[in-house]
């Protein structure tokens, strides 16, 4: 009977810990559009397949009259389960406890189920949703996030990490999810910020509303901190599941082989990009012509939109897709897409996807605002990205790759192991226009009419060099092919490469242009 | 769909010019882009706010004739008192902020003859 009597007590603590901060909270919280913390985890995870761990810790502050206060699970809930059948584990803060407020009891939750996800080699998700430190913990809190920021660092390219900030996520709170693989922010919900308005307009004098400076739109749109931006968290949480189902577990496997559809057929792969090299179009339909199912999972859609960067399946299997955007600013790196290739190329590699480059742009954006904001610097991170990776580097060069474009977009000379061709490429030094007023400047100034002669030594300088079978001659291109051979050509050159070993020299780590 | 994804489905596009290297692409531009500020070359007769904050003291009028070391201001920016001193050797032409002043980044302060 004492066993049964024992049963009910655990029951209803559970209970009532399960309440977090009480009725009242989780209307408010609910109020604000926003789900609460278990309610979350139930919603991402697989039915049932959800483990609670550490629901009965409590906080250990005295100071501040904190002796007297009971917060539920110190305001975070930690746990594994599966999503898809994928174990994963996540922790969750409860924003209705104490604002999600961490302390460091908190702190000890999340950094005991992130060195259970290092350990166990699984994905981790943290779902933040938190006012920041809980400042009756003083320094205690502090330490807290650093133990957190090194857990981050310490995995990082072993397991996956996904940040989804459903909630304030301010102070030094931004960095766990800056150092994570993925950040999934929400319309209305997230906020991020290092120092919030209302500090900003005491010290600096300046207005600005909490989501024009750290909304979800701004992190996807304007910084870069986002990755996935959703309307609704039940939309958050279907992509998530998708960027799973696309990614291995950890670093020592590949990504889940998925059975193959072929392209859907609307995507005509000689249509879509125009002959001339001035004209823009979309090239992730390219992108859908040659991947399974003409499905591609794009990332950081919004963000340095010049540059596209996702995953897609070929033959089952994911990889991942650099590409020149022509429809934005002409498809040129600029500091931003140089910034956003590199980390996605340096995700592949870490993770064995193979990487797909589509290669179609005039070579890098002018303009003082991009050589003061250090486009040597951020630019030179593609070519490391591209150097030091060892998965399989497929590279086809779309239409036009000048000058130091193409060598940034994953060429030869950066170990790219297939480089392909379309034969309306013009690989060259820089645009037949450009190119031709310098080579031939004094043939053209001295001309009884200049802009004629300019005309015919563009064409001239066109039919020479604009075309890829200089490069082909040379043993830069490996093969000049018709766009519809493209997936065909790619399935073959991934297929062969699977057993691809590299060694490159022995040491602690390089010293990327950061 | 979003607002973005709306836009960014091609029917919708309003392409602009972009010139590199002597070519004109036809494409589209990013907000960022749009909102790029345009270079200016400093004007060394202007002492501007390097940070927004409080002017706590004037220490200088018109018609002042100034040395490098000679104080012109105090601005309180992040709780720290920043002296600011002129960039050359030079006749103030006028003032334009006086203590309590609220400023913005990039405000002019002091103008040189």
């Amino acid at each position: 009977m004492a066993i049964k009597k024992q049963i009910q007590d655990l029951q209803k603590r559970r209970e009532e810990v399960q309440m977090g901060g009480g009725e009242k909270a989780i209307e408010k919280q609910e109020a604000m559009g926003k789900m609460t913390a278990r309610n979350r985890i139930k919603a991402l995870l697989d039915h049932d397949s959800f483990q609670e761990y550490d629901m009965f810790v409590q906080h250990e502050a005295r100071d501040f009259e904190m002796a007297k206060k009971v917060l539920h699970g110190d305001g975070v809930v930690i746990g594994s389960g599966t999503i898809s059948g994928q174990p994963i584990c996540i922790f969750a803060q409860d924003f209705t406890v104490a604002g999600g407020s961490l302390g460091l009891m908190h702190s000890r939750k999340i950094t005991k189920i992130m060195d259970h996800a290092l350990k166990m080699k699984v994905p981790l998700i943290g779902i933040n949703d938190s006012g920041g430190a809980r400042i009756q913990e003083g320094v205690n809190s502090l330490a807290g996030y650093g133990e957190i920021f090194f857990r981050n660092t310490i995995s990082s390219g072993v397991i996956p990490q996904i940040s989804v900030i459903l909630g304030p996520c301010a102070g030094g709170a931004v960095y766990s999810p800056a150092l994570t693989d993925y950040v999934f922010v929400v319309e209305n919900i997230s906020k991020m910020f290092i120092t919030g308005p209302e500090v900003i307009k005491t010290v600096l004098g300046e207005e600005i509303s909490m989501e024009d400076l750290g909304g979800a739109r701004v992190h996807s749109e304007i910084t870069g901190n986002a990755h996935f931006y959703a309307l609704t968290e039940a939309e958050c949480f279907s992509q998530i599941k998708k960027l799973l189902s696309l990614i291995p577990a950890n670093n020592d496997r590949k990504a889940d082989i998925l059975p193959t559809r072929q392209p859907k057929p609307d995507f005509r792969i000689g249509e879509i990009v125009p002959d001339d090299p001035s004209l823009p179009y979309d090239v992730r339909n390219v992108v859908r012509a040659i991947v399974d199912d003409s499905e591609f999972f794009e990332i950081q859609e919004n963000w340095a939109a010049n540059l596209v960067i996702g995953f897609g399946r070929m033959n089952g299997e994911t990889c991942g897709f650099v590409c020149n955007q022509p429809l934005v600013l002409a498809g040129v790196l600029d500091v931003d897409s140089s910034d956003k290739a590199a980390r996605f190329i340096r995700y592949c590699d870490a993770f064995n996807i193979p990487i797909i480059t589509l290669v179609d742009l005039p070579g890098y954006l002018p303009g003082v605002d991009q050589e003061h904001a250090g486009v040597i610097r951020h630019g030179a991170k593609i070519l490391y990205a591209y150097s030091e990776a060892t998965v399989p580097k497929l590279t086809v060069i779309l239409r036009k790759a000048y000058g130091g474009g193409y060598i940034a977009m994953g060429s030869r000379h950066l170990r790219a192991d297939f480089v392909f061709a379309w034969p309306m490429a013009e690989v060259a030094v820089m645009g037949p226009e450009g190119a031709a007023n310098i080579i031939f400047r004094k043939e053209i100034m001295e001309a009884e009419n200049p802009e004629e002669m300019r005309q015919l030594k563009v064409k001239e300088y066109k039919e020479k060099f604009a075309n890829p079978y200089v490069a082909a001659s040379k043993g830069y291109i490996d093969s000049v092919i018709a766009p519809e051979e493209t997936r065909n050509i790619l399935l073959h050159a991934i297929e062969v490469s699977g057993e691809k070993s590299v060694f490159l020299p022995r040491k602690k780590h390089g010293i990327p242009p950061f | 769909m979003t607002e973005k994804k709306a836009m960014k489905s091609q029917e919708a596009l309003e392409f602009r010019k972009l010139e590199i290297q002597g070519v004109t692409y036809l494409t589209t531009y990013t907000r960022k882009f749009e909102n790029r500020k345009n270079w200016t070359k400093a004007d060394p007769k202007k002492v501007m706010s390097f940070i927004p904050g409080t002017i706590r003291q004037v220490l200088v009028k018109e018609g002042d004739v100034v040395e490098t070391t000679d104080k012109l201001l105090v601005l309180e920016a992040m709780k720290m008192m920043n002296s600011i001193y002129p960039p050359a050797q030079g006749k103030i032409k006028s003032v334009l902020v006086k203590v309590g002043d609220r400023i913005p980044k990039g405000a002019l302060m002091i103008e040189f003859e």
